[in-house]
C-alpha cells in the first residue's frame, strides 16, 4: 500500500535577483487577484483597475499627493527595517509616531507666539526625541527584564492614543474652539515649508530621503550595520564574535523610534497643522508591510511606500468614480502581503510529494 | 525609445485628465466619517444622499474617510471631478472644508455641525437635536423607577452639553428626583466602549439609557438587562424592539434635497442652518406602546408645542450645579447662549472633563 506525503524542504540555493523579484510578482498577483475581485463585485475589472492605480496620479496634484502619503511609510518603515533586521519586533510605530507628534506639537504651542527659522528645527527635532525616547521603553524592558517586545511596543500604542486624547480633550485644546478635541492651528513658522505652490508635498519628504540615505550609509558601511546584520542572522554568532547584545537592541529601537517620531511631527507640522485626535490612520502598522514589502532594504522600502500609498489614493478615487467600497483599499494591501509572504515561502522552501510503501514509513 | 515612451505617456495622461473634466453634469458628492452601514450618524447622511438620488441628481459618496491629512485630498478630488456641490458630514472636516473652498470658488460646500465660513462659498448646517432630548427626558422622569438615568456621552462639546442638559431639565420638570449619571467614552463609534459604558450605568442603578454616540450596542446591552434605553440618529427600534421607547432621527433628506436643487438652479446662497422639529431635521420614531397611551399623548402634545414654538426647551428659571441662576425665570436662552453651553444645569452628577 502507498501512502502521500508532502515533504517541505529547504533551498539552499536561493538567487539574489529572485528575491528582488518577488515583491514585484506578488504586486502582479494582487492586480490579477484585484481584477478578479473587481470582476466578482460588477465592476468592469481594466476599468476599475485604472481608477484605482492610474487615475490617482494622472496629474501633478495626485502626484504630490502620493509623495504625501508615501513619506511618513517610509519613514517610519526605514525605522523599523533596523528593529526587523536584527530580529527586534517592534511593532508599535504608531504609538512611536503619536507620541512624536504629541512632543513635537507641544512644543509648536510652546512657541506659538514665536516667529523665527529656529522654531521648525526644534519642533522637528523635539518630535524626533519624543519617539526616541518612548520606542526606549519597551527596549529596555527587553534587555533589562527580558519582556516580550511585541506586546510592550503594541500595548504602549493605546496608551500614546489615550495620552493624545486625553491632552487635545483637556489642557491642550483650542481656547477659542468650543471644547472641539483638537489644539489650535500652529502659527506659519511652526509649519513644514511647502514646495509647490498649491500642492501639500512639503519639505518633509527631504527628511525622509536623508534618513533613507544615512540609514543605506549605517547599514551597509558601519560597523554597527554589520552587528545589525550578524544578530539578525543569528544571535548566537554574534555572541561569540564579542558583540554587546543590549546597547544594540536599545540602538535600533532609538533609530526606530526617532524615525516614527519624525514621521508624526512632519504630519503635524505638514498637511494638518494642529494635534488632534486622528493626527495618523494607522501609518504605524501600514508600514510594517511597507517594510517587509521593500525587503528592509533602503531603496526598496521607498518603493513599497509609494505603491502601498497608492493603495489608498486609489480606494479613494475608486470610490468616487466607481462606487467601489473603500475597503478594497485594504483588501489589496492585505493582498500584496499575502502574495508576498506566499511566494517567500516558496522561495524558501520546496515541496516535494513523495509517495512511500507503507513499511517504508 | 525613452523620449517616446514619456511623450506616449505624457499624451496618455493627458487624455486621461482632458476625459475627466469634459463632464458637465451636475453632480452632488458627500464625506463620510463612518461606513455607510453604521446604522447611526453615517447611515442618516446615507439616507439624506438617497433621497437627493432619488430626484434623478448624480451623487457620489466616499465613506470612512479619517479626519485627519486625507480629508482634504478626498474633499479636493470631489471638487476637482466635476461636482457642483459638496457635504462634508463631520466636525474634523471643517478646516479642510474651508481651504478646498477657498481654490473652488464656484464649487459649493455644505460643512456639518461646523461654525466656520471662511468663503462665501460655504455653508453651516446642525440638527437642534436638543430638542428631542427634551422629550426623551420627559419619557424618561416618567418611566425611571430609580430615579437614575445613565447618558453616554461623547465628547464635552457645547452639542452633547445641551443634550445632557435640556434632557435633565425636561426629566426634573416631572420628577424633581431625577439624577443623571454621565459616563465620557471620547468617540462617536465603538460599539466595545460603548457597551462598556451601557453596562457600567445599569451597574451604578440606571433603568434609563441613553446615548450621543453612534452605534447600536448601547441600546442592546439595555435590551438585555431588561432596561428602558432611546435610540439615536436613526430608528434603532429593530435592534432592542422590547427596550427602545423611541429614538431621535436626524432626517437630512429635506434638507440635501432642498440645497441641492438651489445649487442645480443657482439660487444656492451662504447660510447657517440650525433646524429643529419644526422643520424636520429633528424626528421622533414611533413611540414604545410599552409607556402607556396617556404617556404617548403627553409626550406627542409636547413635541407638538416644541415645534410650534409654545415650548422651549430651556425655559427659566435654570440654575447650574452651585446654584447659580442660568435663565431668569419667564425667559429661554437664546440660540448664543445655547451654541456656547459648557456648564451642567443641577442635576447632573460629575464635572465635565476640561
Amino acid at each position: 500500500m502507498e501512502v502521500q506525503l508532502i515533504k517541505i524542504e529547504k533551498r539552499n540555493d536561493v538567487s539574489r535577483s529572485i528575491y528582488f523579484l518577488t515583491p514585484v510578482l506578488a504586486i502582479f498577483l494582487t492586480l490579477f487577484g484585484g481584477g478578479i475581485i473587481f470582476y466578482i463585485l460588477g465592476f468592469n475589472p481594466i476599468e476599475a483597475l485604472k481608477f484605482f492605480f492610474i487615475t490617482p496620479i494622472s496629474d501633478l496634484y495626485g502626484l504630490s499627493e502620493l509623495l504625501v502619503k508615501a513619506t511618513p511609510l517610509c519613514l517610519i518603515a526605514i525605522g523599523l527595517s533596523f528593529c526587523f533586521k536584527s530580529n527586534n519586533w517592534n511593532i508599535g510605530a504608531e504609538g512611536q509616531l503619536i507620541f512624536g507628534g504629541i512632543v513635537g506639537g507641544g512644543v509648536a504651542l510652546l512657541f506659538y507666539d514665536h516667529n523665527g527659522f529656529y522654531v521648525l528645527p526644534i519642533i522637528i527635532l523635539s518630535g524626533a526625541i519624543g519617539g526616541m525616547l518612548f520606542a526606549m521603553i519597551p527596549a529596555i524592558l527587553k534587555t533589562y527584564f527580558n519582556t516580550n517586545e511585541i506586546l510592550v511596543s503594541l500595548m504602549l500604542v493605546y496608551v500614546a492614543k489615550l495620552l493624545l486624547d486625553y491632552l487635545v480633550v483637556g489642557p491642550w485644546s483650542n481656547p477659542e474652539g468650543f471644547n472641539f478635541p483638537e489644539t489650535r492651528q500652529f502659527s506659519e513658522s511652526a509649519r513644514m515649508p511647502i514646495l509647490f505652490d498649491g500642492l501639500r508635498i512639503h519639505a518633509g519628504i527631504f527628511i525622509t530621503l536623508i534618513t533613507v540615505f544615512l540609514s543605506w550609509l549605517i547599514l551597509y558601511k558601519t560597523y554597527l550595520g554589520f552587528q545589525i546584520k550578524v544578530s539578525g542572522l543569528s544571535l548566537k554568532t554574534a555572541k561569540y564574535a564579542g558583540f554587546k547584545g543590549k546597547t544594540m537592541i536599545i540602538i535600533v529601537f532609538m533609530i526606530s523610534g526617532a524615525c516614527a517620531g519624525l514621521a508624526g511631527v512632519g504630519e503635524i507640522t505638514g498637511p494638518i497643522g494642529q494635534l488632534h485626535r486622528n493626527i495618523s490612520p494607522d501609518y504605524g502598522f501600514t508600514a510594517i508591510i511597507v517594510a517587509f514589502l521593500g525587503r528592509l532594504n533602503p531603496v526598496g522600502i521607498i518603493f513599497a511606500s509609494l505603491i502601498v500609498a497608492l493603495t489608498y489614493l486609489g480606494a479613494e478615487t475608486a470610490q468616487i468614480f466607481l462606487q467601489v467600497p473603500k475597503y478594497t483599499g485594504q483588501v489589496f494591501q492585505g493582498m500584496i502581503l499575502f502574495f508576498l509572504l506566499g511566494s517567500d515561502y516558496l522561495l524558501f522552501f520546496k515541496i516535494k510529494f513523495l509517495s512511500l510503501k507503507k513499511n517504508e514509513l | 525609445m525613452y523620449k517616446l515612451f514619456l511623450r506616449s505617456l505624457i499624451s496618455v495622461l493627458f487624455l486621461l485628465g482632458f476625459s475627466l473634466n469634459a463632464n458637465a453634469e451636475f453632480k452632488v458628492g458627500f464625506v463620510y466619517v463612518g461606513p455607510t452601514g453604521d446604522h447611526g450618524w453615517t447611515y442618516q447622511h446615507h439616507e439624506g444622499r438617497n433621497a437627493v438620488e432619488a430626484l434623478g441628481i448624480k451623487t457620489t459618496y466616499v465613506e470612512s474617510v479619517p479626519e485627519g491629512a486625507d480629508a482634504e485630498r478626498v474633499i479636493r478630488q470631489l471638487a476637482q471631478s466635476g461636482h457642483d456641490l459638496i457635504f462634508t458630514t463631520s466636525f474634523g472636516y471643517m478646516d479642510p472644508t474651508n481651504k478646498v473652498a477657498k481654490d473652488f470658488p464656484n464649487v459649493k460646500f455644505e460643512h456639518a455641525t461646523g461654525y466656520k465660513r471662511e468663503h462665501s462659498n460655504v455653508s453651516t448646517y446642525s440638527a437642534r437635536f436638543y430638542e428631542g432630548r427634551t422629550l426623551l427626558g420627559h419619557m424618561a422622569g416618567k418611566m425611571t423607577k430609580t430615579n437614575t438615568i445613565g447618558y453616554i456621552a461623547s465628547f464635552p462639546i457645547p452639542e452633547v452639553i445641551r443634550g445632557i442638559n435640556a434632557m435633565t431639565l425636561a426629566a426634573q420638570k416631572v420628577n424633581p428626583d431625577i439624577k443623571t449619571k454621565i459616563v465620557w467614552v471620547f468617540t462617536w463609534y465603538d460599539p466595545g466602549k460603548e457597551s462598556e459604558a451601557a453596562q457600567a450605568l445599569i451597574d451604578q442603578g440606571a433603568d434609563i439609557i441613553m446615548q450621543h454616540t453612534d452605534s447600536t450596542a448601547p441600546v442592546q446591552v439595555a435590551e438585555k438587562a431588561g432596561v428602558w434605553s432611546f435610540g439615536q440618529a436613526s430608528d434603532m427600534q429593530r435592534f432592542a424592539p422590547k427596550s427602545i421607547l423611541t429614538s431621535i432621527i436626524d432626517d437630512w433628506a429635506p434638507y440635501y434635497v432642498e440645497r441641492s436643487i438651489a445649487a442645480r438652479d443657482g439660487t444656492w446662497k451662504q447660510q447657517d442652518t440650525w433646524h429643529g422639529l419644526k422643520e424636520g431635521m429633528v424626528a421622533m420614531a414611533p413611540y414604545n406602546s410599552a409607556m402607556g397611551s396617556d404617556l404617548i399623548k403627553e409626550v406627542e402634545q409636547l413635541q407638538k408645542d416644541l415645534a410650534s414654538g409654545k415650548a422651549h426647551s430651556f425655559t427659566g428659571p435654570i440654575y447650574d450645579q452651585k446654584g447659580n441662576i442660568l435663565v431668569a425665570e419667564g425667559s429661554v436662552a437664546d440660540d448664543g447662549m445655547l451654541a456656547g453651553m459648557n456648564v451642567y444645569v443641577k442635576g447632573v452628577e460629575g464635572d465635565i472633563p476640561q
